[in-house]
């Protein structure tokens, strides 16, 4: 009785460890939703849609040439790719802005603070659970990217790399998205929130970016003979400059060597991905850092 | 409440006793478990279930919760008793390790609910006043989910949860999905969430509210069941009359403050500064009531084809010397008896004035 007790116990540990009830519920009840199905067609439909359109425009274009331009293909990957970095920061906040206010919202979730699951197992259950439905999704794309492979152009390492980096992002706007929902009570004001951030993140960065070029080159009568600009910080907090950054590792040295003269003797310091994976570790790891502190009310009496 | 009571508790032998081992481990009590439970019990006996000291909660400027103090026994029923916005739920919250008291301490089976609360959430079943399920689970898996979070594995959970689901008469629902659910089903499906994890302590807020008077009845028989297995229960509810006779103790807040605490009966008649009496004679009546009408501390007076309704404002001495000048005018008593107030009429009458009792 006791091996039979050792062996379940054994069994169970590793099973707990790996899936813990949180996230046992997490994975149930968001795949018994219809909204799962729904979710999963319209992110395929779109991303189909925008690759068949964009290899019908390639082809338009290059009517009249010999076979197919691998060239080409490389442009149909960047922009595959970019559409899918929108389609993950439209569908991110969306599927972590709701996990904890809405249990709040259902008056669920007094009940499963009151039970043995500690703050960091519920957020980062909820956080786990959000990510695995969105790698799900993106899994569920790479046929449209084997589309790519026919016409060449593209090595599997780059793709692999381009996968990383949804993963990266995924978890960086989750935690924003986890984060929010656990400092608001409301879901309607957490998802506003977190897509405002998200806006932030991609537009407000690469025009701020821009704005900065631009007072730069007015205020500049003569290149600046440093070794590189700091500007080139500013737009590497942007996701569409990091993953850019990585299909062409050039990006890097040109953002930090703005009015600089002659760019071709510099090399950046930091390239733009490096520096935004930095960046957004150490900020996603604050955020769910404040979100497990503030999922429980404080229990430190105040005034004593 | 004392250990011999304690110990007779837990040797009660119906279908729930099998609920009463601390660790989840076999629901069954056999002789060895159950003289080691006995021991712990006998060494655990001196630290109240609940013990609250001072305690204070503000809101901004609003004080919820003005210093109350409050002590509950092992295996007592202690009901709850104040209007809306009284400061129950807030007590209730902060019990469950759901809110920080602004002041004062407030402890569960010894555990200060702000420096342990891993160990007090181990204690309690918490079932709050308002809320939600996961409609897309079924019930089964809904007990499931709450088991695990509590750490029962899932060969205990399997064994656990039909009886659980007996208990509270929803076995033939295990399959249904929650949101099929009626109101009533809901809420004795919480009720075995709350004992999922057998704590020794029920906190139940308004467990009762918003049932009708069939699914009231039935919540009430599973409370008086768990009282029967020697579970600690403090409850607030707007069925606290009906559950008169399984309450040993109630508390009445208002405003933030115990303004009554006590043994039921105890509380009863410190408040009978009003009594309501009921004679009968045989003929006479009219002139009876003229004769009542003129004796001190008769307030009110009501004569119909049932007898004579008293509103008697004195004390026994005063209720003795009305029978006996009743007999000496030469009437003929059939009977002559004092109604029983209830429990809500105790609510009424404390928190109308909140002076009675000091």
């Amino acid at each position: 009785m006791k091996e039979q007790a050792a062996g379940r116990s054994g069994g169970m540990s590793w099973r707990n460890k790996l899936i813990n009830p949180v996230l046992n519920k997490e994975f149930k009840l968001r795949m018994r939703s219809p909204r799962a199905m729904w979710t999963l067609f319209f992110y395929l439909f779109a991303i189909g849609l925008m690759a068949l359109s964009a290899i019908y425009l390639t082809q338009l274009n290059s009517r009249g040439s010999q076979g197919f331009n691998p060239e080409e293909s490389k442009l149909l990957f960047y922009f595959l790719s970019m559409a899918q970095l929108g389609l993950i920061a439209f569908m991110a906040p969306g599927l972590t802005a709701g996990v904890i206010s809405g249990e709040r919202e259902k008056q669920t979730l007094n009940l499963l603070l009151t039970t043995q699951q500690s703050s960091a197992t519920i957020v980062l259950s909820k956080l786990v659970s959000s990510l695995s439905f969105m790698i799900l999704i993106v899994i569920a794309t790479i046929p449209v990217y084997s589309m790519m492979f026919l016409y060449g152009g593209i090595s599997p390492k780059q793709l692999f790399l381009i996968f990383l980096f949804y993963l990266f992002i995924m978890v960086v706007l989750g935690s924003f998205g986890i984060l929010f929902s656990s400092l608001f009570k409301r879901t309607m004001i957490s998802v506003i929130v977190s897509y405002g951030v998200t806006l932030f993140i991609f537009g407000g960065t690469a025009i701020l970016f821009f704005v900065l070029v631009g007072m730069m080159s007015q205020a500049a009568t003569q290149p600046i003979a440093n070794t590189y600009s700091w500007i080139g910080h500013v737009i590497a907090w942007n996701p569409v400059a990091a993953l850019y950054s990585i299909l062409e590792p050039s990006i890097s040295e040109q953002a930090f060597t703005v009015n600089m003269g002659n760019s071709s003797v510099k090399r950046a310091p930091i390239e733009l991905w490096q520096e935004f994976m930095i960046i957004y570790s150490v900020l996603s790891g604050l955020s769910l850092w404040l979100a497990i502190r503030k999922l429980r009310p404080s229990l430190k009496r105040r005034g004593m | 409440m004392n250990a011999n009571d304690e110990i007779e508790i837990i040797k009660v032998e119906n279908k729930n006793a099998k609920y009463n081992n601390s660790n989840n481990t076999n629901l069954h009590l056999n002789a060895e478990s159950k003289k080691e439970s006995d021991s712990k019990v006998e060494s655990k006996l001196d630290i109240p279930m609940i013990e609250i000291k001072g305690l204070a909660k503000s809101f901004g400027t609003f004080d919820a919760l003005k210093g109350i103090d409050l002590t509950i026994a092992k295996g007592t029923v202690f009901g709850f008793v104040g209007p809306n916005g009284a400061g129950k739920s807030t007590t209730m919250s902060i019990l469950a390790t759901l809110m920080a008291p602004s002041s004062g301490y407030a402890k569960v089976d010894g555990f200060d609910v702000t420096e342990y609360p891993h160990e007090v959430r181990k204690r309690i079943g918490y079932m709050p006043d308002f809320f939600g399920v996961y409609d897309q689970f079924k019930t089964v898996e809904y007990l499931h989910f709450y088991g695990a979070s509590y750490g029962i594995p899932k060969a205990e959970r399997e064994q656990l949860i039909p009886q659980l689901l007996e208990l509270v008469n929803l076995s033939d629902k295990k399959d249904a999905y929650v949101d099929t659910l009626s109101r009533g089903m809901k809420q004795r499906l919480c009720l075995a969430r709350c004992l999922v994890h057998d704590p020794e302590l029920l906190i139940l807020d308004e467990p009762a509210s918003g049932l009708d008077p069939r699914a009231r009845i039935e919540m009430r028989e599973i409370l008086r069941e768990l009282k029967a297995m020697g579970k600690t229960i403090i409850i607030s509810s707007h069925i606290l009359p009906e559950l008169a006779e399984m309450v040993d103790e109630i508390g009445v807040i208002e405003h933030g403050q115990m303004i009554a605490q006590g043994n039921v009966s105890d509380i009863q008649n410190k408040l009978r500064v009003k009594r309501f009496l009921h004679i009968r004679l045989m003929g006479r009546e009219e002139e009876a009531e003229v004769f009542l009408r003129d004796r001190p501390f008769v307030n009110r007076l009501l004569r119909d084809e049932r007898g004579i309704q008293v509103h008697f404002g004195g004390q026994d001495e005063e209720q003795a010397e009305l029978l006996h000048d009743l007999f000496a005018a030469g009437f003929k008593l059939v009977s002559f008896s004092e109604a029983q107030t209830n429990l809500e009429d105790v609510f009424l009458e404390i928190t109308k004035g909140g002076d009675a009792l000091q």
